[in-house]
């Protein structure tokens, strides 16, 4: 048995009841968090490594064979989620060792942290459709309570329109399965895959395709349905959003990258035509959203929507140049889009604002911030030779190889309007004087404690240079991402290596 | 009986959604046990209504045997149903909360994070 499948939601889990067991001790709570994390990115390091060696795996838990018993398996592209997750949850536990208040640290942030990276991991590993009704349950209790934590004003009112919308699209997914349920009998992915083809009537399973649309466009935050990110991403505290950016909306393009790969491919003109024209849309509204801004997280906020649309661009093109640059999309934005938050963290430790006309002078002060704010910022952009470069690349060759001439010229565009953002946040952030009528608010970063300091730049110096890295070295993670589209394009593969000799 | 069903799904959905658009805060919090509601009568309705036994395997026997219900979407109901509690539980208490801090419940005295949002929002520390 592959038990090892399992540890990826059994470590966050242990170390999330560990640590309440020291519910008074906040020192304990934090030294534990950290153990955690680290063993949850190792584990996800030599994971990564297994299955890429030894093909899909799958862990029949109690010893079901499917398509009875719940599963969990692991292919490349899970591969990929699980892996990104340990590091934004190593980095994030690093980071909020430096910046997470006291109070919040006292009420539980670090277990609702550790449940929450539970949830992530576990909706990635899952191979049945309730079972990731489920753990998608379990990741959205704890960052309803994660963003409602503090219960600043703000904070509420995005809380409140994030419970409601997320709790509408739990709702929608939890129809789509029983319909799903009633049509073919079965619940496990890869049995549902090759159930559907055989369905007689296919209308009822194009019905349902939208429905899958809907309800993980909605966690996915894709265009028209994105209205609840920019309303409460940018409440929480740095840490908390950060980890919310790399990583929640992400979930949703996942198992938007699962479903319309695994399952629903019988009607590929009708399904993932509207995808790409979905794609466009999210694209152009979220960066021209983003240009209105005048906050720092709300426009970094507005950017997790317009790349979201070069992720399920890639999706909606189904060639496997288009999925690997989805999938090598996905691993880059993850870890630069989390970075971005944690700077904006940074200044706002600083000068006590996320206000850009508040802002200004960052730069001359600290040089090394200004650096470490550019290699994320140009990389978003797709200025080579940083990963972003090679992501949108990878994504626009694919448009262009399937003739979606629209669909370049508009990523083409949105890519100059990120760069366009990314200088604004630049001019007035790093580089224009601050008002003296602002500047009271400030404090040196000499002045504050040196494990403070420290814990805050270390993440954003390792994230960044995993950006480096990667854009530097494309090579591998391209290669990479070129076989998790082949498994993703051959669902025989996936279903073989679930159903075994079932079939 | 998928009749009836089907009848009284469409008039807890079109409930739900007339009231979560309301713009009173308690007016929300039903609507979503009414959605609730509303999708587990239907994850009952699609998986087959059948009158008929229990999916026991009797003494003596390695199949079952008859007319018997399917018991996964029970289960699925249970899970869900036991999932949304929690869920909603969870508004109110979010809601009470933010009720207390606004003063309001009217959905449209809560959009400073939308209106304000080039300014610092008071309230806020």
């Amino acid at each position: 048995m592959n038990s090892i499948l399992a540890m990826p939601v059994v470590f966050p889990l242990f170390t999330g009841i560990i640590m309440l067991f020291f519910w008074k001790h906040r020192q304990i709570q934090r030294i534990i968090n950290f153990l955690g994390s680290t063993a949850t990115l190792a584990l996800a390091i030599y994971l990564t490594w297994y299955i890429k060696t030894s093909g899909i795996q799958c862990l029949y838990i109690g010893a079901w064979k499917a398509p009875f018993g719940i599963i969990f398996t692991a292919d490349l592209l899970t591969m990929t989620m699980i892996l990104v997750s340990g590091i934004i949850g190593f980095a994030t536990s690093i980071y909020s060792l430096g910046t997470m208040d006291e109070t919040r640290e006292h009420f539980g942030y670090y277990p609702l942290l550790q449940i929450m990276i539970m949830g992530i991991n576990g909706s990635f590993m899952t191979g049945d459709l309730f079972n990731m009704f489920v753990w998608f349950e379990v990741l959205l209790i704890s960052s309803f309570s994660l963003v409602a934590l503090g219960g600043e004003r703000s904070q509420l009112e995005g809380a409140i329109k994030y419970v409601i919308l997320n709790l509408l699209s739990s709702s929608l997914f939890v129809v789509g399965v029983g319909i799903l349920y009633g049509i073919t009998g079965g619940l496990n992915m890869a049995d549902l895959a090759r159930k559907i083809p055989m369905l007689p009537n296919q209308g009822i399973v194009n019905v349902m395709a939208m429905f899958f649309l809907i309800s993980f466009g909605i966690k996915a935050a894709i265009f028209p349905l994105f209205f609840w990110l920019p309303a409460s991403y940018h409440t929480p505290p740095a840490a908390v959003s950060a980890i919310f950016a790399g990583m929640l909306t992400k979930v949703g393009v996942y198992a938007l990258f699962r479903v319309f790969t695994l399952i629903f491919v019988t009607n590929v003109a009708f399904t993932h035509t509207i995808i790409i024209i979905i794609a466009m849309l999210t694209m152009l509204s979220g960066v021209l959203g983003a240009a209105s801004q005048m906050e720092f997280r709300r426009i970094l906020s507005f950017h997790i929507i317009s790349q979201i649309g070069y992720m399920i661009l890639g999706l909606g093109l189904m060639t496997p140049l288009g999925i690997a640059g989805g999938v090598f999309y996905i691993f880059h934005h993850i870890i630069v889009k989390t970075n971005l938050f944690f700077v904006s963290g940074v200044v706002n430790e600083l000068k006590g604002t996320y206000l850009l006309k508040k802002l200004g002078g960052v730069l001359k002060l600290y040089p090394l911030l200004g650096l470490l704010f550019l290699i994320p910022a140009l990389s978003l952009g797709g200025v080579p030779p940083l990963s972003g470069f090679w992501a949108k690349y990878t994504v626009a060759v694919a448009a262009v190889e399937k003739g979606e001439y629209l669909a370049l010229a508009v990523s083409l565009f949105v890519g100059l309007l990120t760069l366009f953002s990314m200088i604004k946040i630049w001019n007035e952030v790093f580089w224009k004087e601050q008002k003296a009528e602002f500047a009271a608010e400030q404090q040196a970063l000499r002045q504050l404690p040196k494990f403070k300091i420290a814990m805050m730049f270390v993440p954003i110096i390792l994230l960044a240079a995993i950006t480096l890295f990667i854009g530097l070295n494309p090579e591998p993670f391209l290669d990479y991402a070129n076989e998790a589209a082949q498994q993703l394009l051959n669902p025989s593969i996936y279903i073989n290596a679930v159903l075994g000799g079932a079939q | 009986m998928e009749f009836v069903l089907a009848i009284i799904v469409g008039i807890l959905a079109t409930s739900a959604f007339y009231l979560m658009l309301r713009r009173s805060l308690v007016k929300v919090i039903l609507g979503m046990v009414f959605l609730g509601n509303a999708v587990n009568l239907t994850i009952f309705s699609v998986a087959r209504v059948t009158k008929g036994y229990a999916a026991f395997i009797p003494e003596n026997a390695s199949t079952l045997e008859g007319v018997y219900a399917d018991p996964l979407p029970q289960a699925l109901i249970l899970t869900a149903i036991v999932i949304g509690f929690g869920t909603q539980a969870f508004a109110i208490a979010l809601f009470r909360k933010a009720f207390q801090k606004v003063g309001d419940d009217d959905l449209d005295k809560m959009n400073s994070t939308d209106i304000m949002c080039n300014e610092d929002i008071p309230g806020d520390k």
